[in-house]
């Protein structure tokens, strides 16, 4: 399984780490919506196919990358930064 | 000047390793740069700092991802977007940058104390490297003056090729001593001649 870089190009599994599902918002933190933070810490959807999740290149640039992967095939749809995906434009913290 | 210790201590075993007969495949020494700093630009000041850098350094560091340029004693590449690292024999470029890159623009981060080169050259070098980090070493991806951060078995390490068979590798210090027998090691297979 390859990624690759937007910033080194394509590069080993190896050298990314795994930073979670992409899809999840985190509540606002002064919310005391308790049914909300569950579902923030647990629920997940366990999708079969394109997944959006965040990696980090840090055997590398160490930038914060935002991809979209195959979780059937690990084929790598899309990367780019974290910082221009969908949940840091909406000024949200994963 | 101040003398700057190796970290290698006892690993450091100059002459010839491995295959004893015929010309080294590679020789492998240590490089002491009297600088070693990193320049990294805050969000959306990666132009100004790169253009300001440029001047002080009078590097063409152009913004290319992995783009650098070797001038001499002093050398210098993107390590990540918006970060350069550079590397020179004299003291003394810290402080420039640091007058030349405004606060609001970006950080200078000296790094002299904390990174240990290596230099491996050799008309097998190539294939050495080849066989500690999954990069493509080949010339036509990797030209002279181009760098790479990637790691070995977790042991960060910038690489710039410095030459038509020649490489620096930039190690955090304190792996500096495992890191150098692991590169020897791999060089024994071609003939590995470590010089002072």
């Amino acid at each position: 399984m390859r990624i690759t870089c937007p910033h080194c190009g394509r590069r080993d599994v190896a050298e990314f780490t795994y930073q979670g599902d992409a899809n999840r918002l985190r509540p606002d933190p002064a919310s005391t919506d308790q049914a909300a933070w569950n579902a923030y810490v647990y629920d997940r959807v366990n999708t079969r196919g394109p997944h959006r999740e965040f990696w980090q290149h840090s055997g590398g640039c160490r930038a914060h990358l935002a991809v979209e992967r195959d979780t059937a095939t690990h084929a790598i749809l899309s990367v780019s930064y974290a910082r221009d995906s969908d949940t840091a434009r909406a000024g949200r913290r994963p | 000047m101040v003398e700057i210790a190796s970290p290698l201590g006892t690993a450091f075993k100059p002459g010839r390793h491995g295959k004893p007969d015929g010309a080294p495949g590679v020789i492998v020494c240590e490089r002491k740069p009297a600088t070693i700093v990193q320049v990294a630009a805050f969000s959306g000041r990666e132009t100004a700092v790169r253009e300001a850098l440029v001047k002080a350094a009078g590097l063409k560091l152009n913004g290319k991802p992995g783009a650098g340029v070797v001038n001499g004693s002093r050398a210098g590449f993107g390590v990540a977007p918006g970060r350069w690292l550079i590397a020179d024999d004299k003291e003394g470029l810290a402080g420039s940058f640091a007058k030349a890159i405004a606060h609001e623009d970006g950080a200078v981060t000296r790094l002299t104390h904390g990174r240990s080169v290596f230099r491996i050259e050799g008309p097998r070098a190539e294939w050495v490297l080849a066989k500690l980090f999954a990069v493509d070493f080949s010339p036509e991806a990797f030209p002279v003056g181009d760098a790479v951060s990637t790691t070995h078995h977790d042991v960060f390490a910038a690489i710039q090729r410095v030459g038509e068979n020649a490489f620096d590798l930039y190690v955090f210090r304190s792996f500096a001593r495992s890191f150098f027998e692991t590169l020897v090691r791999a060089g024994e297979e071609v003939g590995c001649e470590v010089k002072a």
